[in-house]
């Protein structure tokens, strides 16, 4: 999973001290392996295009019409670029949720449960403080959000750190755990009694809620979105915190012969990033749904883990990726709706995206004309 | 002699124009939650958007797999400006509040037409309506012919959630089946949500293993369940459409919806300019049998001429409007006295809305 790891054939010592180097050592330009970070991923979307033009006129539909129409609703217009941004705001906080733990070298995938847990808390917190400012609720939500959510991934790394359970699998068990509380308080101590056919909690008055930016679509869940990105890429790259998390997630015997403090690091970070999906269970509520119920359950996370894959866990190539994969999304109704395609097409889609990005992965370093020292 | 003639066709001109108006092209877009073939909610209604596609100077739009967050607010806008519907048909319940109240207040001009939602007049925008069927009229139906057929006296019931809507059609259910054996039981299990094959499945198979031989269930999709208990070589009534072709024996009969007689309805009225916002259109429709809002599938090879008998006679009573389900006295399954003798509650009572209990003969709990 992750690309530094190849280097650890290196004597242990030797991965530290490449950790260590700052990167801004050597001078000269390192273009070659810059041009390397571009030409494949333009390559990933060009070969998945073709493959799924290939599998549009296996459906009867011309594949050169099929993509205009997909533009056209994802970036297009004023309003498709607008749907595309409500669409990437979730999927950038979801995505943060696999891509910081990935570089302590953990897989989890528990974004769907935080961001669900995330939203509950919010709505408790906020239906607690409703009579407030409209920007203390906002405040209070955000906070208990985050809060619930980085706890319920810190649960995670508690299980990793402490007990050695597979992170990938408790996560992916919590999600369900999560959407089973939601359900319970949603049916009992946190229902609406006039909720009958769709149990909800009390509603957050209109007037807190989060309101979109002048007469656009879009909300403040994609400001948070990208402010959270950036520190996170801030945190991981720029600061003795990041260096330590690089450091365990490169080997992480050598971070304890160094003596990093590889529990408390892991436990942070895992807050951090399950606040990140936590924060846009928040938004969902507070700018979306006005209540909690179980339309919060709505796979962002799991496509937020797709999301931290395909920006290789660079947080801000989170945002790009964000972008993009919600403009695929916005513009999966078109296929539907304008070439009678079937409702899965976008699906298809999205999974030869993932296989070949996996598949690119292979590549990296295989060319010889992308290698610094090729002299 | 010139001004008559021109009299005359500016006479034709008005008149053709009028006809244009009253019979004017409209455009429909539906909304499904989950796939068209899915053998159960979303097929019925996709079965009524094709239904009513083929009427003249209707145009059809769907869209599949939209999920109750702001992708359906992003489909109902971009079915109003790209696609051009004056009409829109959200069917999956979680899209009403917030999603279509939000559109809806944003295109005064198109109507929102929402299944299963309550309007509320002067909280929710005048150009929302919703409509309903009393589906578990038909349930009942499939209790007597159950009853029929089941040797082992006991029923299975699958459901999704204890809300409301779903007691209905079990409590339903239970009442029809008890009028061919009074002491029939209909062992219930909910499964949490409203599709989960893999609990269904389960479910299905621990009913059959302790006893049960007719099988029924309120999911989205009771294919699963059907594929079960034919494989099992128990019978089955289906829910949402019809399900025969899944399970050619065992298949007796089952609640269906007839969205295309009420999308035909709806295209009607909008054909002949009639608005929600002025009344034209009522905010609220509902309907059992009678009004063709719910149909029974056709009686499978294993249902008995003395189950067809009670079935018809029952359907017979329901399209006459003499029948009434709730019909005091009623106990619920605790022994509880929920509708005392001599009250009858009709189908259009609210008080039926807000059902919280499980009728005498039921085997389970709402808790």
């Amino acid at each position: 999973m992750e690309p530094d790891a190849a280097e650890t054939f290196a004597p242990e010592i030797a991965a530290v001290t490449m950790a260590a180097s700052p990167p801004s050592r050597r001078r000269t330009f390192r273009w070659r392996s810059k041009l390397e970070a571009v030409v494949i991923p333009v390559g990933v979307i060009l070969v998945s295009m073709i493959l799924f033009g290939v599998f549009v006129a296996l459906q009867g539909a011309d594949p050169i019409a099929v993509f205009a129409s997909m533009k056209k609703a994802s970036f297009g217009t004023w309003f498709s670029i607008q749907n595309t941004l409500v669409r990437a705001a979730p999927l950038m906080l979801c995505a943060l949720c696999t891509a910081i733990p990935l570089r302590l070298g953990l897989v989890v995938i528990g974004n769907e449960g935080a961001l669900v847990i995330g939203g509950l808390c919010a709505t408790a917190a906020g239906l607690q403080c409703q009579n407030a400012s409209a920007s203390t609720v906002h405040i209070v939500m955000a906070a208990t959000g985050m809060l619930g959510g980085g706890l319920w991934i810190m649960l995670v790394g508690i299980l990793k750190q402490y007990r050695g359970v597979n992170e990938t699998i408790s996560s992916l068990l919590m999600n369900y755990v999560a959407i089973a509380v939601l359900n319970q308080a949603v049916n009992t101590w946190m229902k609406d009694p006039d909720s009958l056919n769709k149990p909800s909690s009390y509603p957050i008055p209109d007037e807190k809620m989060l309101q979109p930016f002048g007469d656009t679509q879009i909300h403040w869940g994609l400001v948070f979105g990208i402010i959270y990105c950036f520190c996170a890429w801030f945190l991981i790259h720029k600061t003795t915190f990041g260096f330590q998390v690089r450091t365990i997630g490169a080997n992480i015997r050598v971070a304890r012969l160094a003596g990093l403090a590889v529990g408390p690091v892991t436990l942070i970070t895992c807050f951090l990033a399950g606040a990140a999906p936590g924060l846009a269970g928040m938004v969902e509520v507070a700018a979306i749904h006005g209540r909690a119920n179980e339309s919060l359950n709505a796979w962002y996370g799991y496509t937020g883990i797709l999301v931290a894959f395909l920006a290789r866990q660079n947080a801000l190539a989170c945002i790009f990726v964000s972008v993009i994969l919600g403009g695929l999304l916005a513009s999966g109704g078109i296929l539907q709706r304008a070439h009678h395609l079937p409702d899965a097409t976008i699906v298809v889609f999205q999974g030869i995206v993932f296989l070949t990005i996996l598949f690119s992965e292979s590549l990296y370093g295989r060319f010889k004309f992308f290698r610094e020292d090729t002299a | 002699m010139i001004k008559l003639r021109l009299l005359f066709t500016t006479l034709l001109a008005i008149i053709s124009l009028a006809a244009a108006a009253a019979a004017k092209d409209i455009t429909m877009g539906f909304i499904y939650v989950g796939p068209k073939d899915d053998y159960g909610y979303n097929q019925a209604h996709a079965a009524g958007k094709e239904g009513v596609s083929k009427l003249p100077g209707v145009k059809t739009v769907e869209e599949a797999q939209v999920p109750e967050t702001v992708a359906v607010q992003e489909t109902m806008r971009n079915m109003i400006e790209i696609d051009g519907a004056t009409v829109l048909f959200p069917t999956s319940f979680g899209y009403f509040d917030p999603h279509i109240l939000k559109v809806a207040k944003q295109y005064p001009k198109v109507q929102f037409l929402h299944c299963g939602g309550l309007y509320t007049p002067g909280k929710h925008p005048a150009n929302v309506g919703s409509y309903f069927g009393y589906i578990d009229e038909a349930q009942y139906i499939c209790g007597i012919v159950a009853a029929h057929t089941s040797k082992t006296g006991k029923l299975g019931f699958i459901a999704a959630k204890p809300i409301p809507q779903v007691l209905r059609n079990i409590n339903s259910f239970t009442l029809g089946a008890r009028t061919v054996k009074p002491t029939i039981t209909v062992q219930v299990i909910f499964t949490g949500d409203w599709a989960m094959p893999v609990k269904e499945a389960e479910s299905a198979n621990s009913l059959i293993d302790q006893g049960v031989d007719v099988l029924t269930c309120h999911v989205d999709s009771p294919k699963v369940i059907v594929q079960t208990a034919e494989k099992r070589g128990i019978y089955s009534c289906g829910y949402h459409a019809n399900q025969s072709s899944v399970a050619p024996k065992g298949y007796l009969t089952g609640a269906e919806w007839d969205w295309t007689s009420v999308y035909s309805m709806y295209a009607k009225l909008l054909q002949e300019g009639k608005k929600l916002n002025d009344g034209g259109i009522p905010h609220l429709v509902r309907g059992g049998i009678k009004e063709g809002f719910v149909k029974v599938s056709p009686y499978g090879p294993a249902v008995s001429d003395a189950a067809k008998k009670d079935a018809d006679a029952a359907l017979a009573q329901f399209k006459n409007g003499t029948m009434v389900i709730y019909k005091g006295e009623i106990k619920d399954n605790t022994g509880k006295v929920v509708i005392p003798a001599g009250t009858e509650l009709k189908q259009q009572d609210p008080v039926l809305e807000q059902m919280n209990y499980l009728v005498e003969g039921v085997v389970g709990s709402v808790k």
